[in-house]
């Protein structure tokens, strides 16, 4: 069986892999590379922090705590593979979610629904928080340790996912996807820059461009772009030691509202430069450096480390990330093109999701077991059609 | 007589000439500069210390430096230096600076807006890896005659000075004005190549007559130290232990690949290296200016129009962004940009591109020293290419052969302190691709506790 898949993202890259260790003759086609857009573009989140327990998001939540388990065996099994240095980075080194006084509350609230569907999720304050993170400002009062957060080095880990599938017989080919080749109402294969590619299935990763891409394949799917945009500093002495975000957070990722907001999220990574996210604003494909963003998130920063203040900014870089009306991401068959998979709409949690995404993918293509509920994801759910509409 | 405000970035030949132009054709005019005193590079000086000899065509940066002087009396200029322009907007037209010393605190946050903008940012000069460059005593030929030029001081006693282009040629005369002796200038492109560039058309370096008696006062002092000057020539090893102790010169082909047997140690306790430079595009990249194509590691410029328009309206660039061109280039270009961007009509403009124009012939004559490709076959595995990042020239050459760019920047170079201002060029001919590391969201280095607070604007 041959499948194609469109996008070379961590999506793309990780399906790519599940579906060629299931046997599956891949070929691999991005317009521009592997790892060229949002998985180049962003931190390399893998959380279980930022999942909420209530019904309409806790399909995601559990999502997200089967792939971060699974983040941990593959990036092993990529750095064995890879075997001449870290395939992944992966830091497991947890997350720390503070609140100013006023948000206290709402946050340990929060955390107790987190618990409920087991994320590992401790309160902490006073010595034990600066235990954690010695830097803090003495005006947060309180925090949740994730000890379960963790990251990876987003293009590394992409760049090692596609690897491995190309060491199983999957080809990569560079060119843009512009039509579908259809036979009987079924997806046949796609028309490329380069060629007409046959297969029996087409899945389609193609991250906030889904959209457009699931329209050139005959498909209607609601896909859009955030902008998120990141600070980066010099590199620097260690002061912050995990990934620390206000509550905020939660909020902006599972906001419908389209102006500005951003939830300070601060982190060192291996480099030794401190990473300042993020912000979330609908502009379509804007990436102009935005001046109103960074001056947000500086103050949020700073806010959180007062340090930060006198830290020199070195960049800021922006990235998409592809949402759908519902905020859940889209995992499963197209209910109008038989033959057509989609696997896009993870919003700023793609890594973190590619693995379980990945499974959820060689489930539905070549009907490989998955202890993942596939329901909640399906493009034909009731929620996606019902705010597309 | 205008009634615009023309905002001009960089206060060189080339922004000096156009806020000059733009004030005399009735403009307002603000320029915003770096550094601590007008010039640039070409003008690099300190008012107590600077030998003249070291500078050309003063008399026209005292007349450039007055003209300012008396709009400011006027109340039609203002002149903000130790300006650090971090972002351009232009629409609407808005420069973000930090104004004072860079590392002290309390720098002013200063948004300027204005009608029509004169980009003028000139270029870096660039200096090609080689094994042992990164020795104490090795500096880029433009440190080294900055030095000379600002402070009266030399990097050594004993200094080999390599590369490609007349640049070298003045920086060889300021060290040894300063007090250095200066062991060999080597020019890596060939001799029959150069000679034919230099000389074939005698009458238009007549033309650019200042320039013709540059270059030979500098033949002349170079011949009084008994400096030989080698072309196609160039050194491919810098050796020592804690500094440099000698060179390994070699005779280089025509691609500058070295030529084996042919190297030499030369004994020298400094070496200088200058292959040319490299445009600083980001403020016209980040204000959308279209640019050339090039193949990567090569410089691309700044499109322009016959007046100096770029391709983003109300945009102007000048100088060494446009082509990299000299002095006497970024002079006339500044003068027609400046006239331009204060509204002067094209008709008016006849005269100011016939000045312009004259000074093409000593453009085309730099291609001769176009750096070749064959310069990273002397390159060793654990060069280092990006030096912030301590990036070896095995690591970018290994990641160029995949089809993940997000790779190639995994490696790191060129994302350290410098941006990739001193590497991106290196690197990304190393790469065989563009990485767009000279497309920066911050134009300039700034702490992030001043994006707070506000800032003080100036219509």
């Amino acid at each position: 069986m041959r499948v194609v898949v469109v996008g070379a993202g961590v999506i793309g890259a990780a399906s790519a892999l599940a579906l060629a260790r299931a046997g599956a003759e891949v070929v691999l086609v991005d317009r521009a590379g592997i790892a060229a857009e949002t998985s180049s573009r962003c931190e390399g989140n893998v959380l279980v922090s930022d999942k909420g327990a209530d019904p309409a998001v806790r399909p995601e939540a559990e999502l997200a705590i089967a792939s971060n388990a699974m983040w941990r065996s593959l990036a092993l099994e990529l750095d064995a593979e890879r075997g001449d240095g870290p395939a992944t980075e992966l830091e497991a080194k947890g997350g720390v979610v503070v609140a100013f006084p006023q948000g206290a509350a709402p946050l340990t609230a929060f955390a107790e629904g987190q618990r409920s569907i087991g994320i590992r999720a401790e309160v902490v304050d006073g010595a034990a928080l600066r235990a954690l993170e010695p830097h803090l400002s003495p005006e947060v009062e309180l925090g949740v340790h994730y000890p379960d957060d963790a990251q990876v080095q987003p293009s590394l880990a992409t760049q090692s996912l596609a690897s491995a599938a190309m060491r199983r017989g999957a080809r990569l080919v560079l060119a843009e996807v512009t039509a579908a080749r259809m036979r009987g109402g079924r997806i046949v294969g796609v028309e490329t820059t380069s060629g007409a590619i046959d297969a029996d299935a087409v899945v389609l990763c193609a991250g906030p461009w889904s959209g457009e891409a699931a329209a050139r394949l005959g498909a209607r799917l609601d896909i859009r772009p955030r902008r998120g945009m990141i600070l980066v500093t010099t590199a620097m002495r260690q002061r912050v030691f995990h990934k620390v975000y206000d509550a905020d957070y939660v909020g902006a990722v599972g906001s419908a509202d389209a102006q500005l907001q951003t939830s300070t999220v601060v982190e060192s990574t291996p480099a030794g430069t401190v990473l300042i996210g993020s912000s979330r604003e609908r502009v379509g494909f804007d990436d102009r450096p935005a001046l109103a963003p960074i001056e947000a998130i500086a103050a949020k920063a700073v806010r959180l480390f007062p340090f930060l203040a006198e830290t020199q900014l070195l960049r800021t870089y922006a990235g998409f990330r592809p949402y759908a009306p519902d905020h859940l991401p889209v995992i499963g068959e197209d209910p109008a093109v038989p033959g057509l998979f989609h696997a896009s709409g993870h919003e700023g949690a793609g890594i973190g999701l590619a693995p379980a995404t990945a499974e959820l993918i060689a489930h539905h293509v070549l009907g490989s077991a998955t202890a993942l509920d596939p329901a909640p994801f399906l493009p034909g759910r009731a929620s996606l059609a019902e705010v597309a509409a | 007589m205008s009634r615009r405000h023309v905002v001009v970035l960089g206060a060189g030949p080339a922004g000096l000439a156009a806020a000059v132009a733009a004030l005399e054709a009735g403009a307002r005019v603000t320029v915003l500069d770096e550094g601590e005193r007008l010039g640039g590079q070409y003008w690099r000086h300190h008012e107590a210390i600077t030998d003249r000899r070291l500078q050309h065509g003063w008399e026209r940066f005292e007349r450039s430096r007055d003209r300012i002087a008396a709009g400011i009396a006027e109340g039609r200029a203002v002149l903000l230096q130790r300006a650090a322009v971090w972002r351009v907007d232009v629409e609407p037209l808005r420069l973000h600076a930090l104004v004072g010393k860079p590392d002290a605190p309390g720098r002013r946050r200063v948004v300027v807006r204005g009608d029509a903008l004169v980009l003028a940012t000139g270029a870096h000069d660039r200096a090609l890896p080689i094994p042992g460059w990164t020795l104490p005593g090795v500096t880029t030929a433009g440190a080294a005659q900055a030095l000379a030029k600002r402070d009266g001081v030399t990097v050594g006693t004993r200094t080999l000075v390599a590369g490609a282009g007349p640049f070298l040629l003045p920086v060889a005369q300021s060290l040894a004005i300063a007090g250095a002796r200066v062991v060999e200038v080597l020019e890596a492109s060939r001799l029959p190549r150069h000679a034919a560039g230099w000389t074939a058309r005698p009458w238009e370096l007549a033309a650019a007559a200042g320039k013709g008696l540059e270059l030979a006062e500098y033949a002349r002092s170079l011949l009084g130290q008994r400096t030989p000057y080698r072309t196609g020539s160039g050194v491919v090893r810098i050796l020592g232990e804690r500094r440099v102790e000698a060179a390994v010169v070699a005779r280089l082909d025509r691609a500058w690949r070295p030529i084996p047997g042919t190297e030499r140690e030369v004994a020298c306790d400094s070496v200088a290296l200058g292959h040319g430079f490299t445009p600083r595009l980001d403020a016209a990249i980040q204000a959308g200016c279209a640019l050339t194509e090039a193949p990567p590691g090569s410089p691309r410029f700044v499109v322009a129009d016959p007046d100096q328009r770029t391709s983003v309206d109300g945009v102007w660039a000048a100088g060494e962004i446009t082509g990299i061109g000299g002095a006497d280039a970024a002079l006339a270009e500044g003068d027609l940009a400046g006239r331009s961007a204060a509204g002067t009509p094209h008709a008016a403009l006849a005269a100011a591109r016939r000045r312009r124009d004259r000074t093409d012939a000593f453009a085309r004559r730099l291609e001769a020293h176009a750096i070749q490709d064959g310069w990273s076959s002397w390159l060793e595995d654990d060069t280092l290419v990006c030096r912030c990042e301590s990036v070896e020239a095995a690591a970018i050459v290994r990641a160029s052969g995949s089809a993940s760019r997000a790779l190639r920047l995994a490696t790191r170079a060129g994302l350290g302190a410098c941006q990739g201002r001193t590497c991106g060029s290196s690197v990304e001919a190393l790469c065989g691709e563009r990485l767009g590391l000279d497309a920066r969201p911050l134009l300039a280095p700034m702490r992030i506790g001043e994006l707070l607070g506000g800032s003080e604007a100036t219509a």
